[in-house]
């Protein structure tokens, strides 16, 4: 049993490997499509103020999927030796022997030229720990004898596709992340960001970041449910992009009328133009079916104008795949996982994302972008973070979960109390609606996913109305 | 090279680089997914993984790494690469680590199976949920969904204290869901529950399930829903079933008692908890009725193994008892830290993951009533059954969930049909108010239990029967 690089093998030689098995057992007119990917992730974990947690791992899938006589199956691994690569496509192919006819097998991707986002870092890809852990230090030494807990994350992705119908394609990227919060007598303040390269993250920054947003929320107060005006950090804003690209951009789940999207109407506020962008950085340049990634504007100026697709989607559609096939797509859908919402100023590098703070740190309002939102507004809050959202009805999208972080009323322009956390239930397209966006930051903040490869990026945003349901006494 | 001969060479090779304590696990992870839409195969995934994780303590940090080969070479270069990990955490040093004492282990282990799951013929399988998702269709559904996975694992554990386990474990279930989408709002219903019934054990589970014969009703039921009268808003009583009950259980009391939540190893991620250790043995926690069980000995029950992956004995312990927090699920260091004198409740999503605190079956030990004396002893109230939403707040104490149906209870009887039932309510004020509990155990599974960073999915189970809530808010909405 050996790895990938003792074998000698580039993993294209593997994806193009797999494809020849297939068809030397299968015949010809097999089908096949292969997707290869080395992973070194690496993370760092503090809590307390110490590490606590510090792990690394070096991994390769292999992702196969078959349509032979009718029938498709699709089959993973992690064993790239002869023995492994054979045994994962003699069982694919003998489940899909087994399978029910496939009549909406889209067909294999054509030869189409994929382009690297040349956004790797070398730096990032081989940094060792000690590298992630003084990021650590650096954020534990700027909360000032808070405590401190968070992470910094590392990932390195290189990756091939091959299928029998002639497409290839190899690429590789790299990711940074570190997210922190401090904590002052029971309250939190939290700094996070995402980049292409670790030498992006400063841990300084945002430990000081996080520090001065906990101390501004001590000694929170309990405010009563109801409707306020809002505004909301980016961390936040992620929250709403996340759920609208799972459940209203998503094209199976709009074939399924189960999603709120309707291309061609104006469904936002004309301040909302969203756009996912795999290759802005961090993501592979072709997805799991070898199409090639490109930008794909999911909102202009208010308007809807598309939803993700990949190939199966896509022909149900009438449509062309928009390269959001991903593993278990099929089940799930396609799902747009780089979703930008812009700014009101042009992007920034994407090698290293926007900058975490604009001007200087001073308490709940911790960047100049925010400050513009927070001034005019008469009364409302201000809300750092979201948390354990979930979808009460899809079609809707009429969402539950709470504030964390940091909550501050805001009266005349001026955060005048930390709040206690609040429930909220809200329909995110309605809170997003035409006439609803009161103001927009200029400059957005990429915030990451949960699984590297995956981020949400936008500005502070304020909102005319967000529908709070209950306090934390509940 | 046996599994265990690499695992042995991972931890040699750490001990060699300074570490004082070193274990390391090998996994070969095989699994299989089938999901069906409207009486067609949707999608076929099968999966087989194979590699070790390695982790050492140096001084007073952890390291982990994790490859997957199972050479000599590799494996040894993983444990000098976990050492080293280990030893980068110095950086940012905490207090001095120990680990509660335990006897090394030497030990063999399989759940119980009588049919292997990935043994049945696919198309078996296949057959199942294409007739299923037919019948939903035929019902009136607009899209019938059926699943089922199998997960078959076998592990080989090997420590510096002197354990050597193996242990291979099969799990699986399934379910269907039926919804109907009407002109603003969707409506789902599911059986057993949405995504299904899991546990570890065979085949036999699926089978038991009989997921044709619930396809019509469920049906039936998701399309009457998009014209039911909506779920009154205020408080009154609450009837929950047993599987909703399960996953109440699995937020509000599962993960409060993971130790490392409330040592604040999570605080930042996952959360910390409400609970207190200072209080540990005097806090009230629910009512006299409540009496909960961390348990991995249940045959069958999703949570249930041999040994957990620091190789610590399955062990049944009280975590509620009459109402009383009297225990918590931990692992060795956890324990150490809080001065406790056991772990037993650490688990890895993989070779690729550090093991961490996890469920194991937590959940409530059977009550004095039945679902039908509940009812009959309800005056004006609310039943909601099977899962639709779950959010909960960072110390698990403000919760609201989302059932796909409800009922009025009236008078003592089970009256119409309510749609997008909600409540919501604080943890220890509503198992507090529990003063009905039926005897009508279910050990329902959890196959999807997120946490840690990187990510980990973990299998819990939840022994859980219909009880009686007084008091709760339902009816919250957008």
């Amino acid at each position: 049993m050996t790895g990938l690089r003792d074998a000698g093998a580039t993993e294209l030689d593997v994806a193009a490997r797999v494809v020849e098995l297939v068809q030397e057992i299968a015949g010809p007119a097999a089908e096949a499509e292969v997707t290869v990917v080395r992973h070194d992730l690496a993370l760092t974990r503090f809590a307390n103020s110490f590490i606590h947690q510090n792990v690394a791992e070096s991994g390769v899938t292999v992702r196969l999927r078959v349509h032979v006589d009718g029938r498709t199956a699709a089959g993973g691994g992690s064993l790239v030796g002869p023995d492994g690569l054979r045994a994962l496509v003699g069982r694919t192919l003998a489940a899909a022997r087994l399978c029910p006819p496939d009549p909406a097998w889209p067909g294999l991707t054509p030869p189409s030229s994929v382009h690297s986002n040349g956004l790797l870092d070398e730096a990032t890809a081989y940094a060792e720990p000690a590298a992630r852990a003084d990021r650590v230090r650096a954020f534990v030494d700027a909360v000032g004898g808070l405590e401190a807990a968070g992470y910094c994350r590392t990932s390195y992705r290189s990756g091939a596709f091959v299928n029998s119908r002639g497409q290839s394609a190899q690429g590789r990227t790299t990711e940074a992340a570190m997210d922190g919060i401090a904590r002052a007598g029971g309250a939190d303040g939290m700094a996070r960001l995402c980049a292409g390269r670790l030498d992006a993250l400063d841990g300084a920054a945002l430990g000081t970041r996080a520090a001065a947003k906990a101390r501004a929320a001590a000694d929170p107060v309990e405010l009563p449910p109801g409707r306020y005006e809002v505004v909301l950090e980016p961390a936040a804003v992620a929250d709403l992009l996340q759920n609208l690209a799972w459940y209203g951009f998503n094209g199976k789940r709009h074939a399924e009328r189960q999603s709120f999207a309707l291309p061609g109407t104006a469904q936002f506020d004309p301040a909302v133009t969203l756009v996912d962008d795999p290759t802005y950085g961090g993501a592979m340049p072709f997805d799991l079916e070898g199409t090639p990634c490109r930008a794909l504007t999911l909102v202009e100026a208010g308007t809807t104008r598309a939803v993700a697709h990949d190939r199966r989607s896509a022909a149900g559609a009438g449509t062309t795949s928009t390269g959001h096939g991903t593993p278990g797509g099929s089940t799930f859908g396609p799902i747009p996982r780089n979703v930008r919402l812009l700014g009101s100023t042009a992007a920034d590098d994407p090698a290293t994302g926007p900058a975490p703070t604009d001007g200087a740190v001073a308490g709940a309002v911790a960047d100049a972008d925010t400050a513009a939102l927070v001034a005019p507004m008469a009364r409302g809050l201000l809300v750092s973070d979201f948390w354990y959202t979930r979808v009460l009805d899809p079609l809707s999208l009429v969402v539950t979960g709470l504030t964390r972080n940091g909550v501050w009323l805001v009266e005349d322009g001026v955060p005048v109390r930390a709040v206690r956390n609040l429930r909220f239930t809200e329909a995110y397209p309605r809170a997003l609606g035409p006439g609803a966006v009161l103001g927009l930051g200029r400059r957005p903040v990429r915030q990451p996913d949960r699984t590297d490869g995956g981020w949400w990026e936008g500005p502070s945003l304020r909102l005319a109305s967000w529908n709070f349901t209950g306090g934390a006494s509940g | 090279m046996t599994e265990f001969d690499a695992a042995a060479a991972a931890v040699q090779a750490a001990l060699d680089a300074g570490a004082r304590y070193a274990d390391a696990r090998v996994m070969h992870l095989r699994s299989e997914s089938m999901s069906a839409r409207n009486g067609e195969i949707e999608e076929l995934a099968q999966d087989e993984s194979l590699g070790l994780g390695v982790r050492a303590l140096v001084g007073s940090g952890w390291g982990f790494h994790a490859v997957p080969d199972l050479s000599d070479a590799a494996a040894r270069e993983a444990g000098r690469r976990a050492a080293a990990v280990a030893a980068a955490s110095a950086r940012v040093p905490g207090p001095p680590i120990t680990l509660t004492p335990a006897e090394p282990v030497v030990a063999s282990w399989a759940s119980d199976c009588a049919i292997d799951p990935l043994g049945v013929a696919l198309s078996d399988k296949g057959d199942l949920l294409v007739r299923a998702t037919e019948t939903a269709r035929g019902h009136g559904a607009d899209l019938a969904q059926g699943l089922y996975q199998i997960w078959d694992t076998r592990k080989w554990f090997v420590s510096s204290e002197g354990h050597r386990i193996d242990q291979h474990i099969r799990e699986c279930g399934g379910g269907i869901s039926a919804t109907s989408i009407g002109e603003h709002e969707t409506q789902r219903r599911s059986w057993p529950s949405y995504r299904g019934q899991y546990g570890t054990t065979g085949w036999e589970l699926v089978e038991s399930l009989d997921l044709a014969g619930h396809a019509a009703r469920i049906a039936d039921e998701s399309r009457a829903l998009l014209t039911a009268p909506e779920c009154p808003a205020g408080e009154t009583d609450l009837i929950l079933g047993d599987e909703q009950l399960a996953l109440q259980i699995h937020e509000s009391v599962g993960h409060a008692i993971e130790l490392d939540r409330i040592l604040g190893w999570e605080a930042a991620f996952a959360g910390t908890s409400w609970l207190d250790l200072a209080q540990l043995g005097s806090l009230r926690y629910g009512s006299e009725l409540m009496n909960v069980t961390i348990d991995p000995t249940i045959p069958g029950a999703l949570g249930s193994f041999g040994f957990d992956d620091e190789g610590s004995p399955a062990v049944r312990r009280d975590a509620v008892r009459e109402g009383r927090w009297v225990g918590v699920l931990a692992g060795r260091d956890s324990a150490a830290v809080a001065g406790l004198d056991h772990g037993g409740s650490v688990r890895a999503d993989g070779w690729a993951r550090l093991p961490m605190v996890r469920m194991t079956n937590v959940g409530l030990e059977p009550g004095p009533h039945t679902l039908d004396e509940i009812i009959a002893a309800t005056d004006n109230g609310v039943l909601m059954d099977i899962n639709r939403s779950w959010s909960i707040d960072d110390r698990r104490l403000n919760f609201q969930f989302g059932c796909e149906i409800g009922w009025e209870v009236r008078n003592g009887r089970r009256g119409r049909m309510l749609r997008n039932p909600t409540y919501t309510g604080i943890g220890p004020l509503f198992w507090r108010s529990m003063d009905m509990l039926s005897s009508e155990i279910v050990p329902w599974g959890t196959p999807n239990c997120g946490k840690g960073q990187p990510g980990q999915i973990g299998h819990t189970g939840h022994p859980a029967a219909p009880a009686r809530f007084r008091g709760v808010r339902v009816g919250v909405r957008a």
